[in-house]
């Protein structure tokens, strides 16, 4: 049987699988993501607003899923979930746009 | 679309939805992906614990279906509770009920429905069980019943005269997640109820008159962490309305009635049994409530919890009516287990009242 998808949701819950290949490397990656991800000076429900958004500047869909499940097991609503993702959104805009200044710079610096 | 708002506000026992039928939810819960071992069934899973057979250990609650019948038709009621439902306990079945209730070792006594303040001997029940002299006496209201008829205006006064603990629905502290679960104008009406709880005493902190709400996930996942939940409804409700509850319940919903009926339509069945695989707990199965609980049905039959009774697994003993009662039989049987319990022993396990290991 081939695959049609590079993307297969069913392939988020074998995510701890990629310790069978490298255990000590898998493991170590694990419990750091774990303690990221314990309360703190944050919040554990900031944090997962903050995975929210930045699963969608890196537009991974096992993310998204994961902490949108994540945010309403919290009881996070949907609107908090829409303006975090505007959050990295203007991010990413704003880093896109920011660079206009070096192609400014290279415009200046290269005609007369 | 007026067609599906239409059979949302119906049970599925008015639908004549194949899922209205008990062996046919069971049949959903044992085949396919627990027929093909792609996930062990339940006993498979407590069997590697050595937990299987589940026994009870002492009875210390009674809980008593008053009936089907209820005001609202909420999304996911896993008794397929509404208006249609006709079913409800007679006073012939009370009585006997209530011989029970003066001799039986259980500490706490728990009415449910439907709405059980809709059966027309509800109160006469609570007087004379109050008279009992349980230890803890619950009433489980959904609160918009206070404010749904004039005749239920006086209901906190009643609870209040005959020292009821009221538990109460509350999915969340949000206008468009509680209606969506639970009907338009259900968050509004159970805010006023809540009000008038409050009002009268029910649910300040240091008032014997015990509040408590009930959170239900209003979709397919699980509940979150128990205590954070209940901070972040009690921040929310105090500051937005001024109101103060005791405790919250975080309660797992389990894929029986219509929320496995919701599961399925809307394709999430699959996911939902793996995440509750996921989740399992075997801490959990030590106190699940089928152990320390009996189900009463509104016909007087006994089952080992209210979701068996939903599915007619009526408990495994010689003794099956309350007619019959006798506890020391009915505590020397097995418990019947399915799929189902998945959802008392996912995380943290959920009974009726919240998480079963501390948070
Ligand atoms: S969940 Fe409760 S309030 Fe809602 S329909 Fe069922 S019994 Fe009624
Ligand atoms: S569903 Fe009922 S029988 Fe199964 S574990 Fe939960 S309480 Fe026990």
């Amino acid at each position: 049987m081939s695959k049609s998808n590079y993307y297969d949701p069913a392939d988020l819950r074998k995510f701890g699988n990629i310790t069978n290949w490298s255990k000590e490397l898998g493991e170590k990656f694990f419990e750091y993501y774990n303690k990221v991800f314990e309360e703190g000076a944050l919040t554990a429900r900031e944090k997962s607003l903050i995975a929210l958004a930045v699963s969608h500047t890196e537009m991974c869909p096992y993310c998204i899923d994961a902490y949108t499940k994540d945010g309403l097991q919290r009881g996070i609503t949907k609107e908090e979930m829409m303006e975090a993702v505007h959050v990295g959104a203007a991010i990413k805009s704003g880093a896109t746009l920011v660079h206009g200044v070096q192609m400014m710079n290279k415009v200046n610096k290269l005609e007369m | 679309m007026q067609k599906e708002k239409k059979k949302k506000q119906q049970s599925l026992h008015k639908r004549k939805s194949d899922l209205s039928i008990a062996h046919k939810q069971l049949e959903k819960l044992s085949n396919g992906i627990f027929a093909n071992g792609n996930l062990p069934t339940f006993q498979q899973k407590i069997s590697e614990t050595q937990q299987f057979p589940l026994r009870p250990n002492t009875l210390e609650i009674l809980q008593i279906n008053l009936g089907y019948m209820c005001n609202q038709v909420c999304a996911h009621c896993h008794v397929d509770a509404g208006p249609d439902r006709k079913e409800i306990m007679t006073r012939e079945t009370m009585e006997q009920c209530l011989e029970v209730i003066r001799s039986t070792s259980a500490h706490t006594l728990d009415l449910t429905g439907g709405a059980p303040e809709m059966n027309p001997n509800f109160r006469w029940f609570v007087e004379e069980a109050s008279k009992a002299g349980v230890r803890d006496f619950i009433v489980r209201s959904n609160l918009t019943i206070i404010r749904a008829n004039k005749k239920y205006y006086d209901l906190p006064e009643f609870f209040k005269k005959h020292n009821v603990h009221v538990i109460s629905s509350m999915p969340h502290w949000t206008r468009g997640k509680t209606d969506r679960q639970r009907g338009t104008g259900v968050f509004d009406q159970s805010i006023k109820a809540l009000q008038e709880l409050n009002t009268i005493g029910y649910g300040i902190p240091d008032s014997n008159l015990r509040l408590d709400l009930v959170y239900n996930p209003s979709g397919a996942f699980l509940p979150g962490n128990q205590k954070e939940m209940e901070g972040d409804f009690k921040k929310a409700l105090m500051e937005d309305f001024n109101i103060q509850f005791h405790q919250l319940f975080a309660i797992t919903n389990l894929p029986i009635s219509r929320f496995l009926d919701y599961l399925i339509a809307s394709e999430n069945y699959e996911d939902y049994m793996y995440q509750l695989v996921d989740a399992y707990n075997p801490a959990a199965v030590q106190n699940v409530m089928c152990r320390n609980t009996l189900s009463v049905s509104w016909d007087g039959y006994l089952y080992d919890c209210d979701f068996n009774q939903m599915l007619e697994l009526k408990v495994a003993s010689k003794v099956q009516h309350i007619s019959e009662y006798n506890e020391t039989i009915l505590q020397d049987r097995n418990i019947i287990v399915s799929q189902h319990c998945y959802g008392c022993t996912a995380g943290a396990g959920s009974s009726c009242q919240g998480t079963v290991i501390g948070q």
